[in-house]
């Protein structure tokens, strides 16, 4: 079932938590809301279920289909939902908790108790629990939980499936594990997902496309690979990786700043330059190009890649840099040793905008 | 202090790692023996100059039977009062933000700190013939002073405290998205409510209540101004002490207290077993 949300905002009190926004999600997709704490995504999530009611905006709508749930309780809009913290019935079996949303169905319409226990045990052979069925939840770790809660959600049959944060709450190992269990459900059973997280990884693996947000506002709605290719703006660019920066002043196609030079294709002027761990090369002498002298000052070669921190007197921030262990050898990195750093790419987002979104971490709610 | 006792502890290779078992333990053991157990052995004691025969002769008095009954009856009526509008009022408290929040959760507490003799009297000149309450529904044929229903509001007004306290705390701590999950699932306010919030809270609101029965079984000060006190209809067990008291019966008022006492603890431990159960099933025992 398709999504559509035209003109849907909210505000809480005073604060505009999210700004009007139209969205169009297609039968099937699997689309995450990425942003940080406070964009508004998981408001939008809770709108879309019907936890939380837009503002009354002229033309203000929400359409499952070609069905208008605007105005539709939770209860009647056949979504499933899963919380970041679970949300079980502590004091019903797995059984009780998978089986809850259709016992609690009108009596004409509630199939027969034998008929719920076979769907259940369905499910639960689909999240491979169908052992756990009489087991309470204290009794299961996190993933087995969040894998109960999503049969739960899925018993219904809903429409569309929402997921607050699925996997926030869970270590990294079980979070990834889940993450790729979840994508295969997806391509097997294609129902439309939409998912809340602020984990750019997890956005980026998991989704069709992803819709990245901040302070309220919708900043771009692309695939992964467009998205991380041409971010449309500064933030986007910012929050899809590691970035470092380069301040200086242009004059005649040369970017100075303290002792270091760039040659930049620019017109004069202060610029400021973005540029990805991963677009910086290092090595022992400068380049005519670029001549941007920087000392290592921490080395952590953990993983299919080295992250080198550099430091300079030209420098606000150290930048990270990351080289491929072959670099690593090559260059014989030591802490304290002196090199030049080669940008192959840069990028550069004229201000557009005054206002920083904040980075802070999530709150746990 | 605390690291200091820790480092001690840790040097002389103790079979506990967290301080200050015996100490604590010891402390609390003597305090229990001084404040509870030295007055029970007391009561026994008393017990002691009479035969089983005399004993079973004065518990199961005419009068005295007819006072259980009274008091049993009056404290259930409280106490399912209680439990309903307990409940309810834990529930207003923890869901709704209101003007004047904080001082109905502070008024909630009142019935504990007030004598309940001034909660008795203030009870039955609100309620007798003449007195607010009492003018208004006398023409209605309902009494309540001097009746049993007076017994039973007095005993619901000094144990409310006990059924809030206790529903309130795991209100609080019972998480939103609980309800919302429910909803989510189609389920209708009411089921809701039924089959997940009750459940929550059941252990709790059990507590509650058989602590507020309890409390009623025992009350005495709030009870005997609007009772009217007449034989065999209004008079509480805790009455039916204290005459024999006022007789220098001793004997006699230790007995129907040691029914009391029973009465009470049997009830308080039944509801400690229960509920450890209860909890042992949420927090991941095989229960």
């Amino acid at each position: 079932m398709s999504i559509r949300l035209q003109n849907i905002g909210k505000h809480f009190g005073k604060t505009q938590a999210l700004e009007p926004v139209d969205l169009d999600i297609t039968e099937g997709e699997l689309v995450g809301l990425l942003g940080p704490s406070g964009s508004g995504k998981t408001t939008l999530l809770r709108i879309i279920a019907g936890l939380e009611t837009a503002d009354r905006e002229p033309g203000g709508r929400i359409l499952f289909g070609e069905r208008d749930v605007t105005h539709l309780h939770v209860r009647d809009r056949r979504i499933g939902f899963v919380f970041q913290h679970y949300a079980l019935f502590r004091h019903m079996t797995v059984f009780d908790n998978v089986a809850f949303g259709l016992t609690v169905l009108p009596r004409k319409q509630r199939p027969s108790s034998g008929e719920i226990r076979s769907r259940v045990h369905r499910l639960l052979e689909m999240v491979k629990l169908e052992h756990m069925a009489q087991r309470y939840p204290a009794q299961l770790s996190g993933g087995q939980q969040q894998r109960v809660s999503l049969a739960r959600a899925l018993a219904l049959r809903p429409d569309v499936l929402l997921l607050d944060e699925p996997f926030g709450a869970l270590d990294a190992k079980v979070r990834q594990e889940l993450r790729r269990w979840l994508r295969h459900l997806h391509d097997e059973l294609n129902f439309t997902s939409l998912f809340v997280t602020h984990d750019q990884e997890e956005a980026l693996e998991l989704s069709d496309r992803v819709v990245v947000m901040s302070n309220g506002r919708i900043e771009q709605i692309d695939t992964p690979d467009k998205l991380y290719r041409h971010p449309a703006n500064r933030f986007v660019f910012e929050f899809l990786g590691d970035v470092n920066h380069l301040e200086g002043t242009v004059r005649d196609g040369v970017l100075t700043c303290g002792d270091a030079r760039l040659a930049v294709d620019l017109a004069d002027g202060p610029e400021e330059l973005l540029l990805r761990s991963h677009e910086l090369e290092l090595a022992e002498s400068p380049s005519p190009e670029a001549q941007l002298p920087v000392t290592v000052a921490a080395i952590s070669p953990v993983g299919a890649e080295v992250r080198v921190e550099l430091e300079a007197d030209w420098l606000g921030e150290p930048w990270l840099a990351t080289v491929n262990h072959a670099n690593y050898e090559r260059l014989a990195l030591t802490r304290g040793a002196r090199l030049y750093a080669l940008p192959r790419r840069w990028h550069r987002f004229p201000a557009e905008r005054v206002k920083q979104p904040s980075r802070a971490p999530e709150p746990v709610s | 202090m605390s690291v200091r006792s820790l480092a001690i502890g840790l040097g002389s290779t103790p079979k506990r790692v967290l301080p200050g078992f015996g100490l604590s333990l010891g402390i609390s053991l003597t305090f229990v023996s001084l404040m509870l157990l030295l007055p029970m052995t007391g009561l026994f004691g008393q017990l002691a100059g009479l035969s089983l025969a005399e004993y079973w002769a004065i518990i199961t008095n005419d009068r005295v039977v007819a006072s259980y009954v009274v008091t049993i009856g009056a404290a259930a009526v409280a106490a399912i009062v209680n439990a309903a509008f307990g409940l309810l009022l834990a529930w207003v408290l923890v869901r709704y933000e209101f003007p004047g929040k904080r001082l109905l959760d502070a008024l909630m507490d009142l019935p504990f700190a007030l004598p309940t003799a001034v909660a008795g009297i203030t009870l039955a000149t609100l309620y007798s013939s003449n007195g607010w309450m009492g003018q208004l529904l006398e023409p209605l044929g309902l009494q309540v002073a001097y009746t049993w229903v007076g017994i039973a509001l007095a005993m619901s007004f000094t144990s409310i405290p006990f059924v809030v306290r206790t529903v309130q705390p795991v209100l609080e701590d019972m998480p939103h998205e609980m309800d919302e999950a429910a909803l989510t699932l189609g389920a209708s306010d009411f089921t809701g409510f039924r089959r997940v919030v009750l459940p929550h809270l059941w252990p709790a609101l059990v507590t509650g209540t058989g602590l507020a029965f309890v409390r009623s079984l025992g009350e005495f000060g709030a009870i005997i101004f609007i009772a009217g006190n007449m034989p065999y209809e209004t008079e509480i067990t805790a009455l039916m002490i204290f005459v024999r008291l006022q007789e220098y019966d001793y004997a006699g008022a230790s007995a129907i207290a040691s029914v009391v006492l029973f009465a009470s603890l049997a009830l308080l431990l039944a509801i400690n077993i229960w509920q450890g159960r209860f909890i042992k099933r949420l927090h991941g025992g095989h229960g």
